[in-house]
Formats: C-alpha cells, structure tokens, sequence
C-alpha cells in the first residue's frame, strides 16, 4: 500500500487526498490550524451562484471520512526532505512516504502594508475578509454603529502593484468585489457602493453577468481609478483621494466603509516548503515543473503541487488542481482507477 | 645659462598661466552680485586663516581622503606635497646656487646646468640639498608607483571601481606620469657624466654606465623629453582634470568667505566644476552604482560631462538618475556641492515646464488664527503613512500643546520635490503660498514629520519662527519632562534618513528619543554613512524594481544586528521599508506614542 503525504487541509489538499484514499492509498494529511477549511469557513456567500460557503465545507468534510485517511490537524510541519537512500521517496517530520502533495495555499494580503489606505488606523476601513465576515454576521455597521450611507470596495489593494512587489493578479478580487457589492445592496438597498477599479477582469462564467446585474439591478456605481490616499474625518467617516482616470478629474468623496479588495500571496508554510526543496518560483509560490502538460509536478521527484500554492486561484480551480495531482500519482503507480457509481 | 631644450617647458608654462588667468578672470566676473558682495566684504576677514589652512590640509596633505584610506592619502599626498616641496626646495637650491639671479627654469633644469654654467657657484650645505631633493623625488615616484598600482589593482587603496577618463585627460596623465621617471632618468645620465646629484641620482648614473648606455649620447634626448612632458602637460593643464590643482584653492577660498550657489550656476559652479580632480571616491559609494552597477552617472561624471558643452543632454540623463541622498557630497574630498549643480542641470532641462500655472487652488485656502499655538505640518507624504500623523497628533495631546494641524485638510506641497526635480519657479508659488500662511497665523513654532518638508523650511523658507522636525521637538519634549515614556526591552535598529541626517545634520536627537524608550542598536552604516531607503522622489529614471534592490541593500545593513523594530523618521523610508515585509517598521513618533505614560 502506497503512503501519500498531504500538507494543507484546503480544499485542494482535502480533494487530493480523498480520491487517493478512495483508490487505496494510505494518506497522512497535515493542516497546520486545529480545524480544516479554513478559508472557506470565514466565507458567507460563493461567487458566482450565492452558494453557502458552509455547504460547499460540509461537503468536503464529508470526503475527508474514509479510513485511508488520516487527519494530522494543529501540526505545522517543519521538515520536509528526500529521504537518504532512497531518492525519490519523502520525509515528513520524521515519517516516511511514497509521495507527497504541497497544498499548503495562500495568505491574504496584510493591508497594513498599504497605510495610505489607513487599514488600522482608521475604524472605517476594512479587508474583503473583514467584510465577508460582517455579510455572514448579517449586520454591516460604521464605525459608530449606524447604517452605512456609503461603502466603497477598492480592488487591487496587493496585487497589479508593483510598489508592493506584487505584479500579478490575483484573479478573484474583481467578481469577488461584485458579490460582496450585490450582498451589501440587497442587505441596505438604501446604501451608496461604490467600486474602484483598474479594470474588471470578468473572466469566469456567469461572471459578467454578475456584474451586469451589479449595474442595471442594483446601481452599483464603477469608478476606474486606484484611491490614493484615505484620512479619517472628525466624525469617524474616510475620505479618500483619489482619480477619476475615465473623466481625468481628481476625486475626493467621504465614505462611511471603505474596503479593500486584498490579493493572495503565498502563505509561509508555502514559502518555507517551498523553499526548503527548492521549487520555489516567483513571489514565493512554488514552481510547476510545466505550466501546460505538467502543472501538478515539481522539479522534485515525487513532490507535486496543488492549489492556491501554486498560484491565485478560485475554489473551484482548487479543487480540480488537487484532484488532478491525485491522479497523476495514482497514474505513475499504475494504481486501478475505480469509477464509483 | 639657456639651452633650446627648455623650450617646450616655458610653452607649457605661459600657456598655462595664460589660459587659467583668463579663465578665473571670466569665472570671477560671472560671479553673481550677491557673490561678489560677500567676496569684497570678506576678503581680508579673519577668515583668511581658516581657509587657508583648509588650503594647505586639503590641496597638499589631501588629509580627508587619508581618513577614508591611508594608502590613497598617501598617494594623492605624495605627488601633491611631494611635488610642491620638490619645487620649493629646487627653487631654494637654485636661488643659492645663482647669488648672480637665475631664469626660472634653472630650479627645473638645475641639474643639467649645474656642471656646465660658471654662474652657478658652489655653496655651503650643496651636498644635504642634493640629497633631500632625491629623498623628494623618491616620494613623488612611490606614489607614482602607487597610482599605477590603482590603475590596475585598485582595491588595497580602498577602491572598488575607478573612473573611465576621457582622452585629453589620459594624454595628460600620460605626460604626468613620464616627468618624474623621465628627471631621474636624465639627472641619472647628467650624474654619470658629471658625478653631480644626490644619492639616488649617482646611483641612477652608474646603473646607466653599468649596463652600457652611452650617457653623452642619451642625456640630452633625456632632458629633451622631460622638458616636453611638462611641456605637454602643462599645455594640457587648463584643459583636463589637472585644473584642480589650482582651482580648489579658490574654491577653498570662496567657500570659506561664505560664498553661496543659487539655482542658475555662476562662476562659483564654474570653479566647482574645475575643481574636481576625478578621483572617482563617489563612484562607489553612489548607491546606483553599489546596489544597481549602474556606474556612469555619478558626481564625477556629471562634472565631466557639464564641462564638455557637447554632452549637455548626457549631463541632462545623468542628473536625473540620481538618489538625491547625498552621500557623494558625504563623500566628496573636496567637498563639491554636487547636490546643487545636480539641481541646476536638472532646472535647464525642464525650463520649458517651469512656469507656475495651474496653481489658482492656492487662492482657496486660507490662513488660520493659531495665535499661541505650535503649526504642525504632516506633509504630502506623512498624508501616506497616517500612522505618524495620527501618533504625533497624539503627542502634542499628551504634553498638552495646542497644535494647529495645518495641512490636514487642505495641503500645500513644501515645494521641494519640485526644486528637486529643478523646476524653481513653480517651488517658488507654493513655498510663497506655506510663508504667508505660516506668518498669518501667529503660531510661534512650526514641526514637521517630514524630513523633506523640514530641510525646505529651515533652508528655503527663511521663516521667523523656530522649525522644528519631530524628533528634535519630540526629544525637546521628553527632556523637559512635559512627556513621559516608558522604557521597554524592544530592541530598535534607527535609519537615518538621508534628508534628516545628511541634509540637516540631525543624528543625535532621534538616537536620544529611541534610547528612551528601547534599546538601540548599532549598524554598520549609520549617520552620515547611512544607506538610501531606495524610496526617493529625487530619481525618476530607474524601476520600481531597481528602488527596491537600493531598498533591501539599507534593510540588510539594520536587520544585520537582529532588532524587534525598524525605526525611521521619515514617511518615505517607512512605506519603502514597510513594504519590504520584513519586520515591523515604525516612525519615532508611532514609538513614542505607544509608550507614552499618561499622569
């Protein structure tokens, strides 16, 4: 019997090792939190379809109860090397394995980064998680406690910035911006939102359409320009700075929320693994041996990638990136693949 | 007492004073009034000394380079001292040898015409002035030996990379160099024929007569070709970066009377220019160089190519590639003020855009009644990091000052970004717009939390009041007991920023602050060595990318000795180190304000 070595209880981690489980393999999975799915957890609502985060968790929970699988939660794993002798096998932390999947995911953008934007400073401002966390709270406040007559989404707040080193996209702020815009409308219809954009990269399907309706049904305003600064106002709102790049004009508006759209970077746990084994690729995230027919495989033997490890990525990209590193270790140990009914 | 061989040195001579009599006339008559009028009023002043004993320390015992390097004094003083001393003592040596009066060139040429003019007579301690003559040339050779050592082995005189000279400048120093070996040479010759000289000169001689060299035949082709080296390079002199020689001695002068540069360059900038002898020190200190290996636009090529007329637009490009953080004027031995001509260059390349339009905002903002009160200006880039404006807001609110914020809605530029970038005129509106609504509003004291914002008013403004940047104010504070922290254990690496630092000289205070409240830690480059953040409004040539190789070089230095924090004093080296990621980065003032101890 095989032993496969999963590093992340994600969905990606999670989908990995449950088809391996089902296909007789024996997995360890690590998570380095007490409980799995944490990203998902702290989410309200799915794009594009409004789906319960909750559901889409449950549902994967349920994967993970099978008896190949073994759930090694609260454990961050410090080692991971080739074992001695024997090349292309791995140690995880002083245990053995035939092979081992890297799904140790991303790390939201810390937004202190950005102080122009007074994450912290001023009680106006908050993260997309921030906001996500009051939509499934159902209660969406100012800084005082009142009903927000305005709120302004803000995208790319670490990611497309170049002054935080970050160059990439992170691909699922825009119709996540969207979502939250449309939540918070139907929650407070009297409520001005705004949202700040470089471009809307609508990529995904029915993601236009979300927007679409952003626009036509709820009067969600789009303002292309960055915001340049925000400073608190004496009665607990935020004014910001910023440029209309549409009509050339500069802009100054006072909002009672101000959100900031943050990116994904490669979570430590990725770095430090990554690193460790030399796969690391660009800003941290570890490098796939070919980004067309290899993109689950390192330049390490027998260490596969999946997930938001490897790059940005949406959940449901996430969990067919882990179903497919599972694959392609069943696929080189010749393992029958059984197709459930 | 002639020989037609002198010839080419009395050339090079009268070309010599010719050309730099006009040319400091021309320089000096170009001087602006305001110049000339603190010339005449100090030319026979006290300080007079000073200066010239700046003359003497730094034009012949190059003293500020020993400090930097032994071995490079020791080279740039022994072909200046020992050159200088060389022709006093043969002009000594001539004068006592000729009681009759001699040319001038007799000291130059006395060797050869020692043995052969009945007007030279023998005199008293001959032998003891031969000899100390050798023991001279012998030091001029050694450093000789010394700059070609550099030439090809730089780093045992402490420098890394040397600068790329332009042809005269090459034709030149291969004229330099060949006078001294080429005097021993024919003095040696001359002594194997005569027996004249000192040690070294008779030994020269019979090393000649022993490997079988014709003396009578060389020694005149000798003193021809010596006499033709100075010759040329005498000729070359005005023309090349030998003009330093005399030119730093004026400039020396003119500095020390308090002569000051303005924006359009005079004849003061001209001096300057002239005074730079290319020794290339700034090259690798110049963090575009050290962090980018971008190695040809540092001080001494933006001189360089200013006094080449058709360089101009490579001037243009080099000054724009520039941190702006000083270190070179740090580092400078003849303390050029690079700083200044950068500026002047950076201004006739944007003459065209300097007109102040697009200013009629300013009508809409007004002065404010703060009778009594401290004005804080956060400026343009503390609007960026709320973190210090909201902590010294804080600070004021704890020692009970009553503050007005002054630029907290409506905020008026300082106007140095733009006198930076050489755009004077529109500086000008905005710095008119600060003064009269600084005067207007009777506040008896202004601080700043910007270090840019603070040189613009100490140094540009002229204001009445005290200016005060907030390290200086939060330091007045502590020590006078209206502010009370508390010491932790938070161990704390302080980086200077360049504008507070070698700009204003502050270096104590924000040290004395920090002490209060953690431990500080020593760096390797700190104070006046302190390493550009990277982040600077002063260069718009390189990338983003290249700012943050600057960056993490200065981060290295203060994570070298593991501190908690990094702690700064300017918004600018905050964001840039912030952005880093890489441990918490905080401003004095943030420090301050979380361990202030309330009563």
């Amino acid at each position: 019997m095989k032993t496969i070595a999963v590093i992340g209880a994600g969905p990606a981690g999670i989908e990995a090792a449950s088809v391996m489980a089902r296909q007789g393999c024996k997995v360890d999975l690590y998570e380095k939190q007490e409980e799995p799915l944490c990203n998902i957890r702290d989410k309200a609502l799915l794009f594009p379809n409004f789906e319960k985060a909750d559901t889409i968790a449950e549902a994967l929970l349920q994967k993970l109860r099978h008896e190949n699988i073994s759930l090694i939660s609260g454990h961050e794993v410090q080692q991971l090397e080739r074992n001695k002798g024997k090349e292309s096998s791995w140690t995880v932390d002083g245990r053995q394995y035939d092979a081992v999947i890297l799904a140790s995911g991303y790390t939201p953008f810390d937004a202190h980064r950005k102080e122009e934007l007074g994450y912290g400073i001023y009680a106006g401002v908050h993260t997309s998680l921030d906001m996500e966390r009051m939509l499934r709270e159902g209660r969406i406040v100012n800084s005082i406690g009142d009903k927000p007559r305005r709120v302004v989404f803000l995208q790319c707040v670490g990611s497309r910035d170049e002054k935080t080193g970050n160059h990439y996209c992170s691909k699922l702020c825009c119709v996540t911006a969207v979502k939250q815009a449309i939540e918070v409308s139907k929650m407070l219809p009297d409520t001005e939102v705004y949202i700040f954009y470089m471009d809307l990269r609508m990529w995904g399907q029915h993601f236009e359409e979300l927007y679409r309706s952003a626009q036509e049904v709820y009067g969600v305003k789009f303002v292309r320009g960055r915001i340049s600064e925000a400073a608190g106002t004496y009665d607990g709102r935020v004014q910001i700075k910023a440029e209309d790049t549409l009509l050339g004009l500069p802009l100054r508006i006072t909002t009672d929320l101000l959100v900031l759209m943050v990116g994904m970077e490669a979570s430590d746990g990725t770095r430090k693994l990554s690193q460790m084994c030399g796969i690391c690729g660009e800003y941290g995230f570890v490098q796939s041996s070919d980004p067309h027919l290899n993109d689950n495989s390192t330049l390490a033997p027998n260490l596969l990638a999946a997930g938001a490890c490897k790059r940005p990525m949406t959940l449901t990209d996430a969990i067919n990136d882990g179903r497919s590193a599972a694959c392609e270790i069943l696929c080189s140990y010749s393992l029958p693949l059984v197709f459930n009914s | 007492m002639f020989d037609i061989f002198v010839l080419p040195f009395c050339a090079g001579v009268v070309a010599l004073l010719a050309v730099s009599l006009m040319k400091y006339i021309r320089w000096i008559n170009s001087f602006s009034k305001r110049q000339q009028i603190t010339i005449r009023r100090n030319i026979l002043s006290i300080k007079i000394l000073p200066a010239i004993w700046e003359m003497f320390r730094e034009c012949l015992l190059h003293w500020r380079i020993t400090q930097r390097n032994l071995l490079l004094g020791y080279m740039h003083r022994s072909l200046a001292f020992g050159w200088f001393l060389l022709i006093v003592v043969g002009f000594v040596q001539a004068l006592m040898a000729c009681p009759g009066g001699h040319p001038f060139y007799a000291a130059i040429f006395f060797n050869y015409f020692e043995p052969r003019s009945e007007r030279i007579v023998e005199f008293a301690h001959s032998q003891q002035i031969a000899t100390l003559m050798d023991v001279l040339l012998l030091y001029v050779l050694s450093g000789l030996f010394l700059a070609m050592l550099k030439k090809v082995w730089s780093k045992p005189l402490g420098m890394k990379r040397t600068t790329k000279h332009n042809l005269t400048d090459r034709i030149a120093k291969f004229s330099l160099w060949c006078i001294f070996p080429l005097r021993l040479l024919a003095e040696g010759a001359t002594s194997s024929i005569y027996g004249n000289g000192g040690f070294l000169v008779r030994w020269v001689g019979t090393v000649i007569a022993a490997i079988g060299l014709d003396s009578a035949e060389i020694e005149y082709l000798l003193w021809v070709l010596y006499s033709l080296a100075l010759g040329t390079f005498f000729t070359l002199m005005p023309f090349t970066r030998y003009m330093h020689i005399f030119t730093e001695v004026f400039l020396i002068y003119f500095r020390k009377n308090g002569v000051i540069e303005g924006n359009k360059p005079s004849g003061y900038t001209k001096f300057e220019l002239s005074a730079c002898s290319r020794c290339g020190i700034c090259i690798d200190h110049c963090p575009v160089n050290r962090e980018l290996g971008i190695s040809n636009t540092q001080g001494v090529y933006l001189l360089q190519t200013i006094r080449n007329k058709d360089l101009w637009h490579r001037a243009e490009q080099i000054a724009a590639n520039c941190m702006v953080c000083d270190r070179c004027q740090v580092e400078c031995p003849v303390g050029i003020d690079l700083a200044t001509i950068r500026r002047q260059v950076r201004s006739e390349a944007h003459t065209a855009i300097d007109k102040p339009v697009g200013y009629n905002y300013l009508e809409r903002v007004h002065p404010f009644n703060a009778i009594g009160r401290i004005a804080y200006f956060g400026g343009c880039m503390s609007h960026l990091t709320p973190g210090i404006t909201s902590a010294m807001e804080q600070i004021f609110k704890a020692a009970g000052q009553p503050y007005w914020y002054m630029d907290k809605e409506q905020s008026i530029c300082c106007g140095r970004p733009l006198l930076q970038q050489g755009l004077v005129k529109q500086a000008e509106v905005l710095r008119r717009k600060n003064r009269d609504m600084i005067t207007r509003s009777g506040a008896t004291m202004l601080v700043t939390s910007c270090p840019i914002c603070y040189q613009s008013f100490v140094k540009e403004y002229q204001l009445s009041i005290k200016v005060m940047h907030h390290t200086e104010y939060i330091d007045m504070l502590l020590r006078s007991g209206k502010l009370k922290v508390k010491a932790g254990s938070e161990r704390i690496a302080y980086h200077d920023p360049c504008e507070l630092g070698r700009g204003c000289g502050i270096y104590q205070a924000p040290r004395d602050v920090l002490g209060s409240v953690g431990t500080l830690l020593k760096t390797k480059e700190e104070r006046a060595n302190s390493l550009c953040c990277g982040y600077n409004l002063g260069n718009i040539s390189i990338s983003t990318d290249q700012q943050q190789l600057v960056r993490d070089a200065a981060l290295g230095n203060l994570l070298a000795p593991n501190p908690d924090t990094i702690a700064t004093a300017c918004p600018m080296c905050k964001r840039s180190f912030a952005r880093a990621n890489a441990i918490p980065v905080k401003d004095i003032a943030e420090i301050v304000a979380d361990s202030l101890v309330q009563d």
